[in-house]
């Protein structure tokens, strides 16, 4: 290959062009882009797209379903750590998964730029020249006439007008295009995407996301300490919270008693007193499912609800060692919940207790078990540990878990485990002087979602655009109509062709035709109202 | 009227919907089977057979009545009354009425009574399988169900997945005519594998935008209300997203890549493909989905709701 030949490649010659390994680098460089940003490669790198999101869901994903992973990984202790080295638990911000739609918008930026030049030049271009041959157009037709050519273009131009085309005379033809705003929306759509992806990065960057429990009448202030569990973006800063408070002051559902849902629990509301700042008025609110409160850019989501014994325990002293509202956690639909209390200040030993509660308590098959979800039988069940409770070491333990290690069950003279069955009311004496376990009452509690999400309206525009702009792309029609007159010497006849071009894909030839009939039509008879 | 006696109607309708779908099916079975004995390119304005296909036009147009009055006796037996799509087979029937409504609405304007015993066996085979394996009686929604979100998310979904299903139906004939090399019979009778393509794009064309509405702009809307994060790589999600790139791939395939007929028909049916098995197979695959109906309810600590979210799509 000689070195004329190289440069007469330049970059758009396919046939002409070398295969990788005859390139210097520049000449890769440039190989790879045009590679990258091929329809091809678009085309591929979409499809792979769909392929990569389909692992996401069927292994349970950590950040969406955290309990559904580690189970998933303790069922699986050999796949495990081959799925978690492909990032199968989180695909979606998996290297591989990102590789895919990086290489994407790279594929669509080096698309769109260079489209969008070649659109603003075609903006500005006229139509263009009649082809010779208007017969040889898919949409053809053509008549004879006496009128003197130049009134047939004059006709045929206003009619084009009208007809809202982009229309230029010539000396024996009319050229005249339409439907530019196709590619204007295709180019909208390409960037909206764009659009979305900054949205969707300011999102998970700048925003936050956490759940704090609260129990009935008491409060919660938006500060890191209160939150049970509290994601932030990657470059968000904790001072950034919002200052607010809020109070649950009441809260109120509906079971249904009957038909085939009976035992759901319906129409939840919460109402919450609530402050902006430490310096407003107080306002009031009922948070309901689907209508979560908005204070400044913070948004509060009512997500769950639950039961919270309240107990008092006084230890072999006769002193308080333990009273308040315990949360317990549901552990299904009728709301039989699991719970922990712990009092490592009782003397003359701890005391934990462990156990279930039950809303309405039932016997079904010889098993303990709650059937509704109203508190209409309630009952406490918990069995009794003492011991080291884990509690004075220092460091953290889940309050939902209690620690067994050094901790022992306490039996009863027979040998069987100690059991306190408590109803709303009942004092239980513990064995061994330990003292005495009071179920005072019991509260309801909320689980609350507090999130922000900056750059949820830059997502949102960046979809409503790219659905205009796909609209646009799909339904405009550019159309190209061309209108050749032609006299024979000597002859009063007139020679009319018309011919169109229909540049959408998919486009309905038979409305192209009937629009070239009707152009054709206003020419033989003109309207009225035109020249 | 009672609550009880509109489910009872709803039922009758069903049931009345289904013998005359089967009635449109037989009359276009005896259409065709007339017009296989003639050459391909003969038309056939009147007599018998033309009578036939008419008669199946018009029964298909009575079985949609009936089929709407059904979803209306759904609706109005629910307390409160609501959208008649807030279940499996709630939302099977409220697909297969508006394939029906969607094959009525576009049978003139692009010619498709060549579809006819396709689409009304279609109709009639998801109807039965709603009716055998999804029936659930009207129960009320969970709580997140009752939104204004549910009738605009749904019927956009739903609405796009009968524009995609007729779609698909042209793409699957346009194979099959492709292959085939018979004279006479059903696929020669069929348009020119050039129409069969176009319309089978104009249906997607159509499909896509309301997909894309269902799917990437009410759908996080409402999610961001009820669940506090607009999108959550739920399963179902995850497919819909799924469904949504690989249409968009072939109408970039269509537009760009100027990938017609065999190759897109086969894009096209992957689509329809995901489409459905997010329907259908991801209640049954998933048990994380939030969308899910098959999953017992999951009341997990991370995951504690008071609703176990039920919707559709």
């Amino acid at each position: 290959m000689s070195g004329l030949d190289v440069k007469d490649t330049g970059g758009r010659d396919r046939q002409a062009t070398p295969m990788p390994t005859d390139m210097n680098a520049r000449e890769l460089g440039r190989w790879i882009w045009r590679q990258v940003t091929s329809m091809r490669t678009a085309l591929v790198l979409l499809l792979l797209l769909a392929l990569g999101a389909i692992p996401g869901s069927i292994v349970p994903q950590a950040d969406v379903d955290s309990l559904g992973a580690s189970r998933w990984q303790e069922a699986h202790p050999k796949l495990a750590p081959i799925y978690d080295r492909l990032g199968l638990f989180s695909v979606y911000d998996s290297p591989w998964f990102s590789a895919i739609y990086i290489l994407l918008m790279i594929s669509l930026v080096g698309c769109i730029v260079p489209r969008t030049a070649v659109y603003w030049r075609a903006l500005r271009a006229r139509p263009p020249r009649a082809p010779m041959n208007l017969s040889r157009l898919p949409e053809h037709a053509a008549y004879t006439t006496t009128d003197a050519p130049d009134d047939v273009l004059v006709r045929a131009a206003a009619e084009l007008k009208r007809r809202r085309y982009r229309v230029v005379v010539g000396d024996d033809s009319v050229s005249a295009e339409k439907g530019y705003l196709r590619e204007a929306g295709n180019l909208i759509f390409h960037l909206s995407v764009l659009v979305v992806l900054v949205g969707f990065a300011i999102g998970g960057l700048f925003g936050y996301k956490g759940g704090v429990i609260v129990v009935e009448g008491q409060g919660f202030s938006n500060d890191l300490t209160q939150y049970d569990d509290f994601v932030p973006g990657s470059l968000f800063k904790g001072e950034d919270l919002e200052p607010f408070t809020f109070t649950i002051k009441d809260f109120e559902v509906d079971w249904l008693t009957e038909g085939p849902r009976a035992g759901m629990a319906r129409k939840f509301v919460s109402t919450l007193d609530y402050q902006q700042t430490p310096a407003s008025p107080v306002e009031t609110y009922d948070l309901k499912v689907n209508h979560p409160l908005t204070i400044g850019s913070t948004e509060i989501f009512l997500i769950g609800h639950g039961y919270a014994p309240l107990l008092t325990i006084r230890d072999g002293n006769g002193d308080v060692a333990y009273s308040g509202p315990t949360i317990f956690l549901p552990t299904d639909q009728t709301f039989q919940s699991f719970g922990v209390i712990r009092a490592p200040d009782a003397r003359p030993g701890e005391i934990g207790l462990e156990g279930e509660f039950f809303p309405t308590f039932a016997l079904g098959d010889g098993m303990p078990r709650s059937s509704f979800g109203d508190l209409i039988n309630p009952l406490l069940s918990m069995s009794l540990y003492t011991g080291d409770l884990g509690l004075n070491d220092g460091s953290g333990q889940s309050v939902y878990v209690l620690d067994k290690a050094n901790a022992e069950q306490v039996m009863t003279a027979d040998g069987k485990p100690f059991r306190l069955d408590m109803r709303e009311g009942d004092t239980v004496e513990l064995p061994d002087g330990l003292g005495t376990v009071t179920f005072d009452g019991i509260e309801r509690w909320n689980k609350i979602q507090i999130s922000r999400t900056p750059g949820k309206l830059v997502a949102l525009t960046g979809v409503v655009l790219a659905l205009i702009g796909l609209l646009g792309s799909l339904f405009i029609r550019p159309r190209r109509v061309w209108v050749r007159t032609r006299r024979d010497q000597g002859s009063d006849a007139t020679t009319v062709d018309l011919g169109a071009l229909d540049r959408s894909n998919g486009g309905d030839p038979e409305r192209g035709e009937l629009e070239l009939a009707a152009i054709m039509a206003s020419l033989h008879h003109p309207r009225k109202d035109s020249p | 009227m009672t609550n009880a006696s509109w489910e009872a109607l709803s039922n009758q309708a069903v049931a009345a919907s289904g013998v005359v779908y089967f009635l449109a099916l037989l009359a276009h079975l005896v259409q065709w089977a007339g017009l296989r004995k003639l050459p391909a390119d003969e038309e056939v304005p009147s007599g018998r057979i033309a009578m036939a296909g008419r008669l199946g036009v018009l029964l298909t147009v009575i079985a949609v009545g009936v089929h709407a009055v059904a979803l209306l006796g759904r609706g109005m037996a629910a307390d409160p009354n609501r959208v008649p799509w807030g279940n499996m087979y709630e939302f099977t029937l409220a697909g297969t009425f508006f394939v029906g409504l969607l094959y009525l609405v576009f049978l003139r304007r692009f010619g498709l009574e060549w579809m006819g015993p396709l689409v009304v066996g279609f109709i009639l085979s998801m109807m039965m399988i709603g009716v055998i394996w999804l029936y659930e009686p009207v129960a009320p929604l969970t709580e997140a169900l009752y939104s204004f979100w549910l009738v605009i998310h749904v019927v956009s979904a739903v609405i796009a997945t009968g524009a995609f299903t007729l779609g698909g139906i042209c793409s699957v004939l346009y194979l099959l005519k492709e292959r085939s090399t018979a004279e006479r019979g059903y696929l020669a009778r069929l348009p020119a594998l050039i129409s069969l393509d176009r319309i089978s794009y104009r249906m997607h064309a159509f499909g896509f935008p309301v997909w894309t509405f269902a799917v990437l702009i009410t759908g996080p809307i409402w999610a961001h209300q009820a669940w506090s994060s607009y999108w959550n790589w739920d399963p179902k999600e995850v497919w819909a997203f799924i469904t949504w790139v690989v249409y968009a791939a072939y109408l970039h395939a269509r537009a760009t890549a100027g990938w017609k007929g065999r190759n897109a028909a086969i894009v096209a049916l992957v689509g329809l493909a995901t489409l459905w098995f997010n329907f259908i197979g991801i209640n049954y695959f998933s048990t994380s989905s939030q969308h899910s109906y098959a999953a017992p309810v999951s009341f997990s600590p991370s995951r504690s709701e008071p609703a176990s979210t039920e919707v559709p799509l």
